[in-house]
């Protein structure tokens, strides 16, 4: 891996420039190693820098490893490496990142914002604490609407959540392990047993398939009406986080924001504070039909394609309702497993769906519950630790 | 021999694609060339149908390599991808041993796992020596394993072996040339792509997909194609579930051609739709205003 080919002083100023565009990626949030910077010198090697399109590529290929941070990349790469006639003499004399910032802005506020300054990361929350010390006995907390409760009572809640485990194994897959009950005969491991006895066979092994718990994934509206409930939702969604590995997490407000990567910091504050540095419409209007429009072309065939469990958690107060709403559901509930509706308004007694969105995508999902208190969460805990139907839907149906 | 054959420019890649049918845009030889180059796996990203598959092909017969094929799926594991022991053949072994009167368990151990008992599947083959030079691993479309298995692959790909219990490690004298192609049905993980030189392969631009119709439907006329490709291009525009890639592009104006069509007309265009769009919604969507105001947009100016 080392690098070779060029002049000394050549090379040093070469690897400035790549090493300072390599940080001015990593900071627009662009994942990018000390590995990709050595590969990306190795590769510029090898091709003609005299080509600007052509070493647009190459680093594309190396530094960019998903598709959304293609348009991020292509700014900051005009940005940094600024067009020119004289370009390849730029690749070996363009400023460092500080120097970025008296330039005309040609790019998106991150990647500006990257190449500017350090970005301030650290918002001191600061909780109200309710010096009261409500005498709330756990009874009393797991009926408790979450948008009654006191700041107490919350950070009681949280650590109730955060005890909360989901079950595992529900989802047979197709690969095997060995399992004494299994149905499959394993003759790799019973030849090699019986070889130990010279040949002759005494003990049958087995395999059997290979259980995992199914995906999860949530779509939580943020809408003003839901903050209450979406903060102590994403605290359990980020519990259960732990323990499986798939569980998917999009917002939707006016847009649609997939928070999955920063829910799975290890500290729950942390990862909610970055969910929502994530979102920029948080507490805002709703636009469910749009919202889950995009979910379907954007991301349903992406994190649904394993047999996927969707949360949808939404008080279902669309302002827009209409056919498209229907259209939208009626996809979701066919690309997924099973479809979940979370409202917290089932918490009134006397709840009827009166609203013309909530009519609308009602007759689309396989379940309807409460979500408003613990105990409500401790019942979806129980529904989704239920074996589950088969795949009883397949995804292409006409439209009726 | 083996490098002797490999491209030594951008363009000389270009070319050699060329030479062969594959019109690629400019960027997708360069990252092909630095794959090859450099030695590292190429893993192509993008919709369905945009020629992700078809580059592996075409690598193997323009540089004369021999093209192994791993076609993922849900549940594929190690006695699929990589190897299996030929069991039946094993235990027949073992009886004629014991009918010889062989005692020796430790012969015995090291006969049965023998090559010759061994059944290679795509991934060990690909580690073997070639006499035309190191294979053209086509690994194709990843996102259908498990994660499971992806993982398994970071062996291979970063040191080109395989370790097997009873036999060893089999290191490949020379690693393959290997194409990675994603549909994203589901994220690939990081530490393999990391692995990878990392492509994604668009929709062609119209000129592009002008010249790859003509290639590769030879019979048809200038007016046709011209409307078939601006009739795809428009529709590509629109908001649908799967917007038709080139296969498909490809496929309809075959279609077009088989029919004897001289031009694109609402009749010919409704009884053909199904070679474009392959979900109902999206064809019923086709029908009326929206079809007239594409097929006005591809065969206007004309």
């Amino acid at each position: 891996m080392a690098i070779n080919h060029l002049a000394p002083e050549q090379t040093e100023q070469f690897a400035d420039n790549i090493v300072g565009f390599a940080r001015a990626l990593r900071a627009t949030g662009m994942p990018v190693g000390p590995g990709a910077v050595i590969d990306a010198m190795n590769a510029l090697q090898v091709i003609d820098i005299g080509s600007r399109a052509d070493v647009f590529t190459t680093l594309e290929s190396i530094f960019v490893m998903r598709h959304e941070h293609a348009l991020i990349f292509k700014q900051a790469f005009n940005l940094f490496f600024r067009a020119s006639e004289e370009w390849k003499h730029m690749l070996d004399s363009v400023p460092l990142p500080d120097g970025a910032k008296k330039k005309p802005p040609a790019a998106s506020r991150r990647v500006q914002e990257a190449m500017s300054q350090p970005r301030m990361t650290e918002t001191p929350q600061h909780q109200e604490q309710d010096l009261r010390l409500s005498v709330s006995d756990k009874e009393i907390l797991q009926k408790k609407d979450f948008a009654q409760m006191s700041a107490a009572e919350i950070a009681e809640a949280l650590r109730a959540i955060e005890m909360m485990r989901l079950p595992q194994a529900e989802l047979r897959t197709r690969r095997h392990q060995p399992d004494p009950r299994g149905l499959r005969l394993d003759m790799r491991r019973t030849l090699r047993a019986s070889l130990r006895t010279g040949g002759d066979i005494i003990d049958i092994h087995r395999l059997g398939r290979i259980e995992k718990p199914a995906p999860i994934v949530a779509l939580l509206d943020i809408s003003g009406s839901m903050s209450e409930y979406t903060r102590l939702f994403l605290h359990f969604l980020h519990a259960i986080g732990d323990a499986r590995k798939r569980v998917s997490v999009f917002l939707f407000g006016t847009r649609l924001t997939n928070v999955t990567r920063a829910l799975r910091q290890r500290d729950p504050d942390e990862a909610l504070a970055s969910c929502s540095a994530a979102v920029e419409d948080w507490a805002g209007g709703t636009r469910i039909a749009t919202s889950l429009h995009n979910f379907n072309k954007l991301w349903a065939r992406r994190v649904l394609s394993q047999g996927a469990i969707v949360l949808l958690i939404s008080d279902g107060l669309e302002r827009e309702a209409d056919s498209k709403l229907a259209f939208e559901m009626d996809r979701l509930h066919r690309s997924c497993r099973r479809l979940i509706w979370l409202n917290p308004l089932l918490r009134f007694g006397g709840f009827e769906a009166k609203a013309q969105g909530i009519k609308m995508m009602l007759p689309h999902v396989d379940e309807f519950r409460p979500v408003h208190n613990l105990s409500s969460i401790q019942e979806l805990i129980t529904t989704l630790s239920r074996p589950l139907p088969p795949h009883h839907r397949s995804l292409i149906r006409p439209a009726a | 021999m083996t490098s002797a054959t490999l491209p030594a420019s951008v363009d000389a890649m270009l070319e050699l694609l060329t030479s062969r049918g594959y019109l690629a845009e400019r960027s997708l030889a360069t990252v092909t060339y630095l794959s090859l180059r450099m030695g590292r796996p190429l893993f192509l990203e993008g919709e369905a149908g945009v020629g992700k598959t078809e580059i592996a092909k075409v690598l193997s017969a323009a540089l004369g390599r021999k093209l192994i094929r791993l076609q993922c799926y849900e549940g594929l594991d190690v006695s699929s991808a990589v190897y299996e022991w030929n069991s039946a053949a094993q235990m027949i072994a073992i009886r004629m041993a014991e009918a010889a009167g062989d005692t020796d368990r430790e012969q015995l151990s090291s006969d049965i796992f023998a090559d010759r008992y061994m059944i290679k599947r795509p991934l060990l083959q690909a580690l073997e020596p070639d006499v035309a030079g190191p294979p053209v691993l086509l690994i194709d479309e990843l996102d259908r394993a498990d994660e499971a298995f992806e993982a398994y692959l970071l062996e291979i790909l970063s040191d080109f072996q395989v370790t097997i219990p009873e036999f060893g490690t089999v290191k490949a004298p020379h690693p393959p040339i290997v194409i990675i192609t994603s549909n994203r049905t589901r994220e690939i993980h990081d530490a393999l792509k990391r692995r990878c030189l990392y492509h994604w392969v668009d929709y062609p631009a119209a000129d592009r997909e002008l010249a790859i119709v003509k290639s590769r439907v030879p019979g048809i006329s200038a007016k046709l194609s011209q409307q078939v490709v601006r009739f795809v291009q428009a529709l590509r525009n629109q908001d649908f579930y799967k917007s038709p890639g080139v296969a498909e592009t490809i496929d309809w104006a075959t279609a077009l051609s088989e029919l004897d069509a001289r031009s694109l007309t609402p009749e010919v265009v409704g009884d053909t739709l199904g070679a474009l769009l392959k979900y109902q919604d999206d064809i019923t969507r086709m029908q009326g205003d929206t079809l007239q105001k594409v097929l006005k947009e591809a065969t206007s100016e004309n």
